[in-house]
């Protein structure tokens, strides 16, 4: 019997039916670039539990389902609602990708300050190549990544952010991916450049959604670049469909006295990994890894973060909180690696999980790996079920139990959320969360709002 | 308003109530005191209805129902209110969010509507000022960070924002220094009335210079060895439980 192509197969096939219709296609410098992608991906092949770093994700699914690249057509999937997370405002900016693509009638440039670019890539490349051959890859550190490598081969698109020096831009800028609604599975692959000059401060709001049911994958890149002094706030909700697998590598340096604040709220998708390498290579830097997750059903969700202290006098936290209901299964891999020379490094890891259900798995693994001998560094990992004394404390005042434990995990997720220093924000994940909840959720307007 | 007759009760199999007995009427304040480990905890959580709190056999009727027969919250919702030894603390949930899903739900309960948050607020307000509870105990998460007077006093609140008909107050006492039990006893003795009972478990008389009972019992080793008037606990001040030793059995 014939062996039936697999995904690893398809991708770089994929690669030669399309390459010529890439965006910048027939640019040497990003020619070049694809190809060696390609390469890279064929010669690791997708990576395997026997990789360290891939021991509690398995990419079984995607050897399992063809995907057919996204193409253009699929951008026009009909939109009746814009799925955003914060309201509607002329003021700011929002760009709606639709199967990866860029949908300019759904999408508004309005309210931003000389000095910043909020564009597509595809405009990016059209515009000033110079600028994307010189930043794509620059917050890269390790490009031995199939993911990445596929990624650099297959991208088609993603979103470009430019501040520059001293700019600051007041209001979230707010991304939305959203996927589904075609006729086949679809794949594509997402490249976003954020690069943040001296001195600029943005808030940025991501939004992973699901647009339908069925299967599909996106395989994002983000390489971001916080300059000296800058800060960037990075809000993620991933809120994928069941049968979708959610991929993503970040890609972060942060430069001297530069801050890097990132939140990454997961709700949904079958498979989904996350991985962030952030490093802090300017002295007075500082870098926040937070994050909460909320699977059911047999979703898996995989955050692993690696973040590099290699200078002195720089600091990280890193705050994740899951719940997991039924078979669901979540993943939390962080290392916390201290060079030599970062003395007085602070760093400070938690990874909590609450169990809903006896089905349910959590692995954590948290790793310090400390070079330097004058360190603060302090990790935890805890798993554990609702607290019966707690749901007892609350019945006894006349909560019903389905009511108690919802405010149970809206109690244990609250201490995540606390981590997310825009209200407006911080609103809108709490939102997300309620709306998650079992049945007869518990909405205590006040406690949203306060 | 409580009937408890010949009440046994296991806990992760190990028999802890051994036959109680014991009959409360509206209007009347009672006590139990007894040794530690005599069963007094398991008491209180029997009537209150916490899992793991196995009723093997006996009867506990309040207002003429098998109080067994309902959940922990559909006691509450029909006017049972335990005061926990142990308040738990509740991290992100501020005490007023509490307060008022707690108040709707035993008024949803009772078919009565629901109050709003402003209602809500108006009510709590009363009670805070009445009994002198600083308000920014109201904004603060559920006794998280509260000093172990300031957790009895907001079960003081709860109770009287909830206006149970049968309070169980356990150990109320403990870890009180002599203003902080001064003010919980007054909140107590401000919410008894003809139509409500208070049903007072300590280990020390301290409590019931303050809360002055109607009567005392003895529980020892699982069932109420002797019952009397306010007396009885001055004679086991003086005393002390060694008549009702363990070994007594």
């Amino acid at each position: 019997m014939p062996k039936q192509p697999t995904a690893v197969d398809s991708f770089p096939q994929q690669f030669a039916e399309v390459k010529f219709d890439l965006p910048g296609s027939g640019l040497a410098w990003l020619d070049d670039r694809r190809e060696a992608g390609i390469e890279t991906f064929n010669a690791l092949g997708l990576p395997t539990p026997r990789l360290e770093a891939w021991k509690y994700t398995r990419l079984q699914s995607l050897e399992d389902t063809q995907f057919r690249s996204a193409r253009a057509d699929d951008a026009n999937a009909v939109v009746d609602l814009i799925p955003a997370v914060l309201p509607a405002d002329p003021e700011r900016p929002r760009l709606v990708f639709v199967n990866g693509f860029l949908r300019r009638d759904l999408s508004m440039t309005g309210g931003l300050p000389d000095g910043a670019t909020v564009e597509c890539l595809t405009e990016t490349l059209e515009r000033d190549t110079g600028w994307v051959e010189t930043h794509m890859g620059g917050a890269i550190e390790n490009d031995e990544h199939a993911l990445l490598a596929l990624n650099t081969a297959m991208m088609s698109s993603g979103v470009v952010i430019h501040i520059r020096p001293d700019v600051i831009v007041s209001k979230p800028i707010e991304i939305l991916f959203m996927t589904g609604l075609t006729d086949v599975p679809v794949a594509y692959h997402p490249r976003n450049l954020i690069v943040m000059d001296e001195g600029s401060q943005a808030t940025l709001v991501k939004h992973y959604v699901g647009a339908g049911v069925g299967a599909y994958l996106t395989n994002t890149v983000t390489e971001i670049s916080v300059g000296p002094g800058a800060v960037l706030h990075h809000y993620r909700v991933q809120e994928e469909d069941l049968g979708a697998t959610h991929l993503k590598s970040e890609h972060v340096r942060i430069g001297r006295d530069g801050t890097y604040d990132s939140f990454a709220l997961a709700i949904g998708g079958r498979l989904s990994r996350t991985e962030t390498f952030a490093r802090l290579e300017g002295e007075g830097s500082h870098c926040q890894l937070n994050g909460a997750y909320m699977m059911r059903g047999r979703e898996h969700c995989d955050n692993t973060t690696v973040i590099e202290h290699m200078v002195p006098n720089t600091t990280c936290r890193e705050v994740f909180k899951g719940v997991l209901n039924d078979e669901a299964r979540a993943v939390f891999q962080g290392r916390i690696v201290v060079h030599k020379d970062a003395q007085h490094t602070d760093g400070y890891q938690l990874s909590k999980a609450l169990l809903l259900s006896d089905r349910a798995e959590m692995d954590a693994k948290p790793e310090l790996e400390i070079y330097a001998d004058d360190v603060k560094c302090s990790h935890g990992a805890t798993t554990g079920q609702i607290d019966e004394a707690s749901l007892f404390y609350l019945r006894s005042r006349g909560i019903p139990q389905a009511l108690a434990r919802n405010l149970l995990i809206q109690s244990f997720l609250g201490e995540a959320l606390d981590e997310i220093s825009s209200t407006e924000v911080r609103k809108a994940m709490m939102d997300k969360i309620v709306h998650w909840l079992p049945a007869h959720c518990f909405l205590a307007d006040e406690w949203r709002d306060g | 308003m409580l009937e408890i007759k010949n009440l046994h009760a296991s806990v992760a199999g190990v028999e802890i109530l051994r036959g109680v007995d014991l009959v409360v009427n509206a209007g009347e304040i009672h006590a139990i005191m007894g040794p530690n480990g005599s069963g007094k905890s398991t008491l209180c959580y029997v009537i209150a209805g916490r899992d793991g709190y196995e009723v093997t056999s006996g009867e506990i009727l309040y207002k003429g129902q098998d109080l067994t027969e309902l959940e922990p919250e559909e006691r509450a919702a029909e006017g049972v209110f335990l005061a926990f030894q142990y308040p738990v603390e509740i991290p992100g949930v501020p005490n007023t969010t509490f307060l008022k899903e707690a108040l709707n739900a035993i008024r949803r309960h009772r078919g009565e509507s629901e109050l709003d948050a402003m209602e809500c607020v108006k009510l709590v307000r009363e009670k805070t000022k009445e009994f002198g509870i600083p308000d920014d105990m109201l904004k603060r998460p559920v006794n998280v960070g509260f000093s172990g007077g300031e957790k009895k006093r907001n079960e003081i609140l709860q109770m009287a924002v909830l206006n149970p008909a049968l309070a169980v107050l356990d150990e109320t006492d403990s870890g009180l220094d002599i203003d902080a039990l001064k003010i919980v006893a007054d909140g107590v003795n401000a919410l008894q009335s003809p139509e409500c009972a208070t049903l007072v478990i300590t280990h020390y008389q301290r409590l019931l210079d303050h809360i002055v009972p109607d009567f005392v019992h003895v529980l020892a080793n699982g069932r109420i060895r002797r019952s009397g008037g306010k007396e009885l606990a001055l004679e086991l001040e003086e005393n002390g439980y060694a008549d009702f030793g363990e070994a007594a059995e």
